[in-house]
């Protein structure tokens, strides 16, 4: 099984020389912290900061300067800001190549539900139903199942929905599976997990094929 | 040059009365117009829509307004800061629309730039989309969405000049330039206000024509929700 960091890792190594990338809070925040030596990358906060830099020093601390998870950060040598008005454009507008975020339900068609759970507190889509209607690449780092072992990856999904077949990936603690047309096709599994763990977790189609390599981080 | 020099938050909120529709730029409490929002507090205008990214938290930003009731509804994308918030809106107190990020901000801009209406695909096959008219755009499928205006905008900007030209700073950005194009009134406090001629026309983030009242704040808190530091 993977821990959090182990999924962001196992992400990090989609991420491609040149992209530019928004991550979601949570784990995929987690993934600026695995990419490749070699790979340069631009992070886009959709509060309007393109070129995110890491944490500030506490001397370097300003108000003004916060990402989308409202944590203090930095800019780097090349960073711009701009309005959300801007930033939002450029996620329309597909400019941004890779975008990482957080799901509670996957569906096999590569739907997405990840901001309301009836009957509790609503606190809204901030960006994300903006970013999955548009981005050119989705991939989703989530667990398999639920606390109390419930699938999450499903034939369709039961929590209202943030987007329509919209997922192409997802890395859970258990495997790396792609959305096709036919549903999740296994792709690697993670370490000490076999084949058949994964399909006990997955109640969507689950596609396997040939032998299915371990994740290697 | 016209001056749009008032003197206080006070002046610059003349006119705002109960029941209007307000636009508060921000993004969390991150370039918040502080000393209007005290102003608000001490009016104690009533019934007032607040469309605002977030709802600040318990204890700042739009979560002062929200203790003192003076919210009937709020028009947001994300608001999950704050308890009090929360407790208004389970026993139906506050009403609350909520809106994808980008489409709020697009429907602001639409609102400044006269654009009634505009396509997007947000939202789609969502709760967000329901009743609204969808369309097929290069086999997409889009969703209309209308213009958002306000009564009265208040902005808050790093540097102004007399004239109304204002510059912000870092992501304290966000939405204010949309927002100052969208107020039948625009109020801007800023940090230091300039006559007009010192800021290089260059490097005007909103022009002055959207601007009609500004002054100078004073005793910014701008509290961090998030510090986040590295020790290396």
């Amino acid at each position: 099984m993977l821990d959090k960091h182990g999924i962001a890792k196992r992400i990090a190594k989609e991420v491609k020389n040149g992209m530019y990338v928004n991550l979601g809070i949570g784990i995929p925040t987690l993934v600026a912290n695995y990419i490749p030596e070699g790979i340069e990358v631009v992070l886009q906060s959709e509060n309007g900061l393109l070129g995110m830099g890491p944490f500030p020093t506490e001397a370097e601390v300003d108000a003004d300067m916060i990402n989308a998870g409202k944590q203090t950060i930095t800019t780097l040598p090349g960073s711009s800001i701009f309005s959300s008005a801007d930033s939002f454009g450029m996620i329309r507008g597909e400019h941004v190549d890779l975008t990482i975020l957080g799901a509670m339900e996957v569906s096999e068609n590569g739907d997405i539900a990840n901001w309301k759970i009836p009957g509790k507190m609503v606190k809204g889509m901030g960006g994300a139903m903006d970013l999955v209607a548009s981005a050119k690449n989705i991939i989703v780092a989530m667990q398999h199942t639920s606390k109390d072992g419930q699938s999450k990856l499903l034939k369709s999904c039961t929590l209202p929905l943030t987007g329509l077949k919209c997922v192409k990936k997802i890395v859970t603690d258990l495997a790396v599976l792609e959305v096709t047309d036919k549903g999740f096709k296994l792709l690697e599994r993670a370490p000490g997990v076999s084949v058949e763990d994964i399909q006990k977790a997955t109640e969507g189609t689950l596609i396997i094929e040939g032998e299915i390599p371990e994740i290697q981080l | 040059m016209i001056n749009k020099v008032v003197k206080d938050a006070a002046e610059a909120c003349k006119g705002i009365e109960d029941g209007m529709t307000l636009m508060l730029g921000g993004f969390g409490l991150c370039g918040i117009p502080e000393n209007s929002i005290q102003e608000l507090l001490r009016l104690g205008v009533k019934n007032l829509t607040c469309i605002s990214n977030n709802a600040g938290v318990d204890d700042f930003g739009i979560g002062l307004l929200l203790q003192q009731k003076q919210v009937k509804k709020m028009i947001s994308s994300y608001v999950g800061e704050n308890a009090e918030f929360e407790r208004q809106l389970l026993t139906g107190e506050l009403e609350v629309d909520l809106i994808p990020q980008g489409t709020l901000a697009e429907r602001i801009r639409a609102g400044g730039a006269g654009i009634p209406a505009f396509y997007t695909p947000a939202g789609y096959g969502t709760e967000v989309g329901e009743g609204k008219e969808a369309k097929e755009f290069n086999g997409k499928m889009y969703l209309l969405e209308e213009w958002l205006k306000a009564d009265f905008a208040i902005v808050k900007a790093w540097k102004g000049d007399t004239a109304g030209n204002l510059i912000y700073k870092g992501t304290a950005r966000n939405f204010n330039p949309m927002m100052a194009t969208a107020g039948k009134i625009t109020i801007a406090e800023v940090e230091e206000l300039v006559p007009a001629g010192e800021l290089d026309p260059n490097m005007i983030h909103t022009p002055g024509i959207f601007v009609q009242r500004i002054f100078q704040g004073k005793a910014y808190e701008k509290r961090i929700e998030q510090r986040t530091v590295r020790t290396v």
